[in-house]
């Protein structure tokens, strides 16, 4: 408690006799699996990603584990098949449990209808319906773990996927579940966005946030019933030996692998987009600077969007496909990149003669700028046809999609869950061990994946479990990484926790945020507002002083 | 950073990469740059008013021209170096590449079969046309930048011009399953001569094979196995079962003993005696066959009682 009060913000000014909060307005579990507040699902939907997280993470640190060796002979503790299994959950469960629902749907759920000055989603029992979904898909997920795992890989390729044994139907149901879920959310938000804002509201007054959750949300409605379809086609094939894209049965199967991506690369930015949301929110507010290219920012949520639907190709360069279909990918792979680039440009113009706070929101935001620079950056290698071809499923490619799934998304993630943290539990953390747990993730994230850029680029394939000595050195490395990343993580985990047991001293806008879930108690009421909220301040306006309190009651 | 240059077409791609490396370097340095220069340069101070900023035409436009051009060269840089891979020259000598979890299988230009490690001749273009018996696999040489998907239900095409004498590592890229990182093998590119004395002697491994082990290899890698039988059923073509040092009658009335001299002219001439009941289906094996494969093949069939 003694050191909350020296955080700059903390000791100004904590409001004394808060009004009954959302997670105290109703006691007892069914009120919370019952739950229809936005809110209270964001929160469920958080600690599932949470404990989720940890599940996947613990995979990935035993496929590190396994790697530190080449040469693993016939008695090594993990054994070769085992090693599929733990890299295939370790995707799966990052996929499809962790980062897809990690932003839209934890922090999405929480702070979009706050953001529009709304009590609600459009459709909260949907939203419930959603959750619940979400409960059955991870069930039936973690029964196909227990019941022997599934050695894959999350691509689920045939034929191997239609040959191999193991609950491989009932992981691709369970994905299926999954995307049902994603759906559902999918549809409320654009609902919300469309029929909920705040009187006085336009389109280019909402916060940024919305606007790249709102073209998630689009890719999401569109894209996710292609990859469900092409689940259960992959399901009725192992069922009943029908041949869709096993070859031995007259299948094709490259047809499953442009099903995939059809779905998979959308489904990146599904993953990326919610991350530049938070960011977008993030930076204004510590730079106290209103955000520079509002509307290029917005309209390239939307080109990202939609380009992001034609580009799906660059997966599959070296399958088999023509060769002209990999020349159009490729180009329209590079145009998709420049809106991305261009976003990145606009942060920095916005950082750029402003008043920089680096609480620990910032500072993740700062490290989401570094590692996703070089995510986006090493993209280029893969979009060009002649470098892909020779990096194409190395260890180059993982390390490129870490850069921009959990360097870009999970990072922005937890600056968000920093950032909005006061919000959701009314609580500030401590200042301390949150900006060391920062660096650390940002050092061993570097250590992580940098030494697998130089693997890769090498020459060594992705999926391995025994390889050529020379790249020990590289192995070793990376996996003191993910040493030093897994006690970022818990360290800040460890001090998010550790702020629950205080008693509840946020103010309701401890970062001088613009937007309007500031504008409300922290936590806010079961209502979220008293009344109607009308836009006072267009979002990111700081022509005038902004305080720790709430301008408007 | 990158591995051994075997082919043109390796120091082709490595230009572009070194290119885009240098590229990514340059934009790291400038946003990481700019992100730590605002840090500490616009650090907060208490009162100080920022100034209202909502954008400048033109920065934008910069931003978003040049970075197009440059993606827009990266492309065409890119796609020129594809295209010449992508199709081998016609010249080029053509080795048959089976992959099966968790092997590779290759047929020279000869027939001759082999498992993992083969030969090419250095300074030539080599063309692989490659099918899966099962899964996907990914037939991919780091040193010459190739790799390409080896798919169950068509033939694909890889092709490379070793430029230097030295053997050079295979690996699979395709995940295919328990044993995926142990399914390698090695190419080693060697002077013609020595490559031609490589295919007349056969592997290693040969020299120390009986000749009958040394037909059935031939049986299975020239397709005799399609028409003919050992074990006696009826097929395309007669079975192999029994055939040494029985009489024959042909579709001209006229008979023959079964010796090593009918053999040898059945196999390079088919069609000058075509056994009674069979059509005159077999192709003509003239020439094609290596003498050791040919000894072997006869006693193979001489073996089969
Ligand atoms: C396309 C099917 C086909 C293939 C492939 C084939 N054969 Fe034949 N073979 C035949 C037929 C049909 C006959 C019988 C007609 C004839 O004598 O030409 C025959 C006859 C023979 C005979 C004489 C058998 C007898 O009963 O007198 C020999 C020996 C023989 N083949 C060897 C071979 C060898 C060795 C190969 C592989 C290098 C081979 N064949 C490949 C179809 C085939
Ligand atoms: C603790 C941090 C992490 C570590 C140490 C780690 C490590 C790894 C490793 C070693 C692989 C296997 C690479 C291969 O052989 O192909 C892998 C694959 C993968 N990781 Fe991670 N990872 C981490 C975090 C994440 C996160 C946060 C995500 C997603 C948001 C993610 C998504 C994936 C995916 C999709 C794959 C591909 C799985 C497959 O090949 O089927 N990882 N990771
Ligand atoms: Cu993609
Ligand atoms: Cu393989």
């Amino acid at each position: 408690m003694a050191d909350i009060l020296t955080s700059p913000h903390a000791g100004a000014d904590v409001h004394h006799g808060k009004e009954i909060d959302y997670i105290e307005a109703k006691k007892g579990i069914w009120s919370w699996m019952s739950t229809v507040d936005h809110k209270r699902l964001g929160l469920m939907y958080f600690w599932a990603v949470v404990a989720n997280f940890i599940v996947g993470g613990i995979f990935a640190l035993l496929v590190r584990i396994t790697l530190l060796t080449g040469n693993h002979g016939d008695n090594y503790f993990i054994n070769a098949e085992t090693y599929n299994r733990f890299f295939t959950l370790h995707g799966i469960v990052m996929v499809f449990l962790v980062i897809i629902p990690s932003v839209p749907a934890a922090l999405g759920n929480f702070v979009l209808p706050l953001m529009l000055g709304a009590k609600d989603v459009a459709f909260p029992r949907m939203n419930l319906a959603s959750f619940w979904i979400y409960i059955v898909g991870w069930t039936m997920a973690i029964t196909a773990i227990c019941l022997g795992m599934v050695d894959t890989g999350w691509t689920f390729y045939t034929p191997y996927s239609s040959t191999t044994n193991g609950p491989v139907s009932l992981m691709a149901l369970a994905a299926f579940t999954l995307g049902f879920s994603s759906i559902f959310t999918g549809i409320n938000f654009i609902a919300t966005v469309h029929k909920l804002r705040a009187p006085g509201m336009g389109w280019f007054d909402m916060p940024l946030f919305v606007w790249s959750i709102y073209s998630t949300s689009l890719i999401q409605v569109l894209a996710t019933p292609v990859v469900g379809i092409t689940l259960v086609l992959l399901t009725i094939e192992r069922a009943w030996g029908i041949g869709v894209f096993d070859a031995s049965k007259g299948g094709d199967p490259v047809l499953f692998q442009h099903f995939f991506w059809f779905y998979s690369h959308p489904a990146v930015y599904i993953m990326i987009l919610p991350g530049m949301a938070i960011i977008s929110e993030i930076i204004p507010t510590f730079s106290a600077k209103t955000m520079f290219g509002y509307k290029a920012v917005a309209y390239s949520s939307v080109a990202i969007a939609l380009i992001g639907f034609l580009v799906w190709g660059h997966h599959m360069f070296p399958s088999g496909q023509s060769q002209l279909a990999s020349l159009v990918f490729s180009f329209l792979t590079f145009l998709v990149a420049i809106p991305s680039g261009i976003k990145v440009f606009n942060w920095l113009a916005t950082m750029w003669r402003g008043n920089i706070a680096m609480d620990t929101p910032m500072v993740w935001a700062v490290s989401f700028l570094l590692l996703f620079t070089i995510g986006g950056l090493t993209g280029i290698f893969l979009g060009s046809l002649s470098t892909d071809i020779h990096l194409h499923d190395t260890y180059f490619v993982v390390a490129h999609f870490h850069y921009v799934m959990m360097g870009g998304t999970i990072t922005a993630f937890l600056g968000g869950v920093h950032y909005w943290w006061p919000k959701m539990f009314g609580r500030m953390y401590n200042e301390g061990p949150a900006k060391i747990a920062a660096y650390l993730y940002f050092i061993g994230f570097n250590v992580l994946f940098l030494s697998q850029f130089v693997m890769g680029s090498n020459g060594m394939p992705r999926r391995y479990y025994n390889y050529l000595p020379e790249f020990q050195p590289w192995h070793i490395a990376s996996t003191v990484g993910s040493w030093i990343i897994a006690a970022g993580l818990f360290l800040a985990l460890g001090n998010l926790l550790a702020s629950l047991r205080k008693p509840k001293d946020a103010p309701d806008n401890p970062w001088k945020g613009t937007t309007l879930e500031w504008q409300t108690q922290s936590p806010p009421i079961e209502h979220n507002f008293h009344d109607q909220p009308v836009l006072h301040r267009a979002p990111y306006d700081y022509r005038t002083p902004v305080s720790v309190d709430r301008e408007i009651h | 950073m990158l591995p051994e240059q075997g082919s043109q077409h390796a120091r082709h791609v490595d230009t572009l990469f070194m290119a885009l490396f240098w590229l990514n370097v340059f934009f790291f340095v400038l946003v990481a740059g700019l992100a730590i220069y605002c840090v500490y340069a616009f650090k907060r101070r208490e009162g100080v008013k920022t100034p209202h900023i909502t954008h400048n035409l033109a920065l934008e436009l910069i931003w978003s021209v040049i970075p197009t051009m440059l993606v827009i060269g990266v492309f065409f840089w890119g796609a020129a170096g594809f295209l010449d891979y992508s199709v081998a020259p016609g010249n080029s000598l053509e080795i048959a590449v089976t992959a099966k979890k968790w092997n590779w299988t290759f047929t020279m230009p000869d027939g001759s079969v082999y498992g993992k490690n083969i030969q090419i001749p250095v300074n030539t273009n080599v063309k692989f046309v490659m099918t899966s018996m099962d899964v996907l696999h990914d037939f991919y040489v780091p040193a010459m930048r190739v790799k390409h998907d080896v798919l169950p239900n068509r033939y694909t095409e890889v092709w490379f011009n070793a430029e230097k004498e030295g053997t050079y590592h295979l690996a699979c890229a395709e995940y295919c399953g328990k044993s995926h990182s142990d399914m390698f093998g090695s190419i080693k590119a060697v002077q013609p001569a020595e490559y031609e004395k490589w295919l007349v002697d056969g592997p290693p491994e040969w020299a120390t094979m009986k000749p009958e082990e040394l037909g059935k290899i031939a049986y299975e890698a020239y397709g005799c196995n399609t028409c003919h039988s050992v074990d006696g059923t009826k097929n395309t073509g007669p079975t192999w079962k029994g055939l040494y040092g029985k009489t024959e009658k042909f579709s001209d009335g006229t008979t023959t003993v079964v010796d090593e001299a009918y053999i040898k002219e059945s196999i390079n001439i088919p069609g000058k005696k075509v056994v009674s009941g069979y059509e005159n289906q077999m192709p003509a094996f003239e020439g094609q066959i290596k003498p050791k494969l040919f000894e072997g093949l006869i006693a193979y069939i001489k073996s089969l009682k």
